[in-house]
């Protein structure tokens, strides 16, 4: 047996408080759990505000609509990592293909991942670049050439026709891809929402208010990706398209922080036998995290900050600076919430009368910095989609519909 | 564990159906399940359907079956693994609840005036005690086998719940979905363990291990059903609680003077 493995149940144990039941000491779902819902909160939400543009006609949010498809994928990629490398057997993840268990709400991730890499994400950008890489291919030298020959399959029709069908593929697979997205995020609330012997996670509430933090989190990460990439490429930042982003993503807090409260309040007011054990963990173990960080600091101060800027007569430069500000605090925020449902809803025995210890360990399969370096993985993979595929409006070969000449 | 009746087998079986079947109508169920299933000891699940009860006033604490269920199961030492454990409570007059297990009971409890307890409290006063034997409660409708997203954990026909760790693939959800906390991941084979009433020992007509040492018979082992068992005897003749009811997981294993307190 790992003797590191034992010292640290040796360690755990010794923090903890009341009874728990003797298997509770050890900790099952660490830090890369954590993190698989903050990716796949960024995916969905990242893909609902590509979808603002396409099917609800928000034009001012044109130059992030390509941004946050790229940054979908990129976060998509990296999503069933932490899973893979969280698992006892990681070498017998493919059963879950094979044999799968259609009682399992886990079961089901593969199929819901593949539907929406495969048939939304990867089509979707497929067919909005389609005509452009095809443009790029004629005018590239070298080994761009070739990869942008094999993004495009080989596809060679440029005609208004073959053009006009691209839009209607995207137009169409947008609206499937909406109730997809939501699917993809409310999915795994529910694998958390579900668990009836866990009263932190068990709540009908629970996909939903995963929702809305997942659109919370993926407008706040394509603002931040929108401004630095912009920055570094010296370009001008589109003040209407940030106010939007900036509008969109107060309203998204504002739901956000509404049904958490409503879940807050219903606890309490329901009051249940688990709501003293809740209490010693929200006001002990979980106080920086929740009530500070993620409720302050990643909420209610990204609101204010957003509402005083929005509505506001100060210059330009002032107002994406508190933007960016706000959107870095969501962030924190965020990932603070993922920390919370998942730490927090082990921290406690079912038996509903001691708590235990999380301590992060920094090497090892599971701590620190495996857990940075998928952090920092999806940001590379974008760095090189951004490559292949620039989302940039000086890149576009052809104008937008709106802009083009009735015919 | 030969003895398991794990997919290899059920397949073995399945295949075996057509021409079962034809057999069926001629020489009834039990015979053509005993003719299909190849183990030459001639254990057949559909013939059984266990279940334990805990006799709560009984249990003197004395922690042998932890001992004997660690020995027996090949169970990890240390004490973060337990098939099996033992909890003692301590209810004083003020309605102040004192759980502990130390070491899952393994070796007894310190008498609770002893130095190594903690003493109890100026003004306190002591109400009642009892130790609880906990396991996996072997759930009816098991929450570890719903949420098992390949279909390692299962339960059997003759009412045990098991895991196949050839096919676990150790996410934990298991662990999660259990109320009671009766699941462990193996730090050998890194996947899901738990109590399996000793399986390999029920399908030789032995008791689980648990129960063959208890000194107090605080423990019964046996079948459901209309067998004259010492099992169906207990659950006669007496007021029976499972734990958690209200999560509806219809465990099999039942408490007698089962303690308000106890979760």
């Amino acid at each position: 047996m790992d003797p590191e493995h034992l010292a640290q149940l040796e360690s755990a144990l010794a923090h903890v408080t009341g009874f728990i039941y003797p298997n509770e000491v050890e900790l099952h779902w660490s830090i890369l759990i954590v993190i698989y819902p903050y990716l796949t909160g960024l995916v969905a939400g990242a893909f609902i505000l590509a979808s603002l543009e396409k099917v609800f006609n928000v034009k001012e949010l044109q130059p992030t609509y390509r941004l946050a498809l790229l940054t979908a994928l990129a976060f998509l990629i990296v999503a069933p990592m932490p899973l893979q490398a969280h698992l006892g057997h990681p070498e017998r993840a493919f059963e879950i293909f094979l044999t799968p268990n259609s009682a399992s709400a886990m079961a089901m991730f593969g199929f819901v991942y593949a539907w929406y890499l495969m048939v939304v994400l990867l089509m979707e950008i497929w067919f909005d670049y389609r005509a452009d890489l095809v443009r790029w291919r004629q005018s590239d030298k070298g080994v761009m050439k070739l990869v942008h020959w094999v993004v495009s399959l080989g596809s060679r029709d440029v005609s208004p026709a073959a053009v006009a069908f691209d839009r209607k593929a995207v137009q169409f697979i947008t609206i499937v891809g909406i109730p997809s997205a939501f699917l993809l995020h409310g999915y795994v609330g529910f694998i958390f929402g579900s668990v009836k012997a866990n009263p932190w996670w068990s709540s009908v509430l629970m996909p939903i208010v995963f929702l809305f933090s997942a659109i919370v989190s993926g407008i706040s990460m394509v603002l931040l990706i929108y401004y630095v990439t912009t920055l570094l490429r010296r370009k001008e930042l589109d003040m209407k398209c940030l106010n939007t982003l900036a509008s969109f993503l107060l309203y998204a807090l504002i739901i956000d922080l509404s049904l958490e409260a409503l879940d807050f309040i219903h606890r309490l007011y329901e009051s249940e036998e688990s709501i003293e054990i809740l209490e010693q963990l929200i006001f002990g173990k979980l106080f920086l995290s929740l009530t500070i960080v993620q409720i302050l600091l990643g909420t209610i101060v990204p609101m204010v900050f957003l509402a005083a800027a929005r509505f506001s007569e100060l210059p330009d430069e002032m107002k994406r600076m508190i933007y960016f500000v706000a959107a870095l605090l969501v962030q924190v925020g965020i990932f603070s919430t993922r920390w919370n449902v998942v730490i927090g809803g082990q921290l406690f025995s079912k038996s509903l009368r001691g708590l235990t210890a999380y301590k992060l360990e920094l090497g090892g399969q599971e701590g620190l910095l495996v857990a940075i370096g998928l952090l920092v993985l999806p940001f590379l993979i974008l760095a090189l989609l951004l490559k292949i595929l620039p989302p940039w409006e000086e890149a576009k070969t052809s104008p937008e519909p709106s802009e083009a000449p009735l015919a | 564990m030969s003895q398991t009746y794990d997919r290899r087998k059920f397949l073995a079986e399945m295949l075996k159906f057509p021409p079962a079947t034809i057999v069926l109508g001629v020489i009834g169920p039990v015979k053509l399940l005993a003719a299909a299933g190849d183990d030459d000891d001639g254990y057949e699940p559909t013939e059984h359907y266990y279940a334990m009860g805990i006799r709560v006033e009984e249990c003197i604490g004395c922690g042998k079956c932890v001992q004997a269920c660690k020995l027996e199961n090949d169970v990890p030492d240390e004490p973060f693994y337990f098939r099996t454990w033992v909890e003692r409570y301590i209810v004083y007059t003020d309605g102040e609840v004192q759980v502990d297990s130390p070491e899952g009971g393994i070796h007894g409890f310190p008498p609770v005036a002893d130095e190594s307890f903690p003493p109890v409290a100026d003004g306190k006063e002591i109400l009642r005690t009892f130790f609880v034997p906990k396991l996996c409660n072997h759930c009816d409708n098991p929450p570890c086998v719903q949420v098992c997203p390949v279909g390692a954990t299962f339960k059997s026909q003759d009412g045990v719940v098991l895991v196949d760790e050839d096919y676990c693939i150790g996410c934990r959800y298991c662990i999660q979905a259990c109320p009671y906390g009766a699941r462990f991941l193996d730090p050998r084979t890194h996947t899901a363990n738990k109590c399996t009433f000793c399986y390999h020992r029920i399908t030789k007509g032995l008791l689980p291990a648990c129960v063959e040492v208890c000194p107090t018979q605080a423990r019964v082992f046996g079948e459901i059903g209309d067998r004259s068992t010492p099992l169906n005897r207990m659950m006669r003749m007496s007021h029976l609680e499972v734990l958690k009811p209200h999560m509806n997981t219809e465990p099999k294993v039942f408490y007698t003077a089962l303690d308000g307190e106890v979760r």
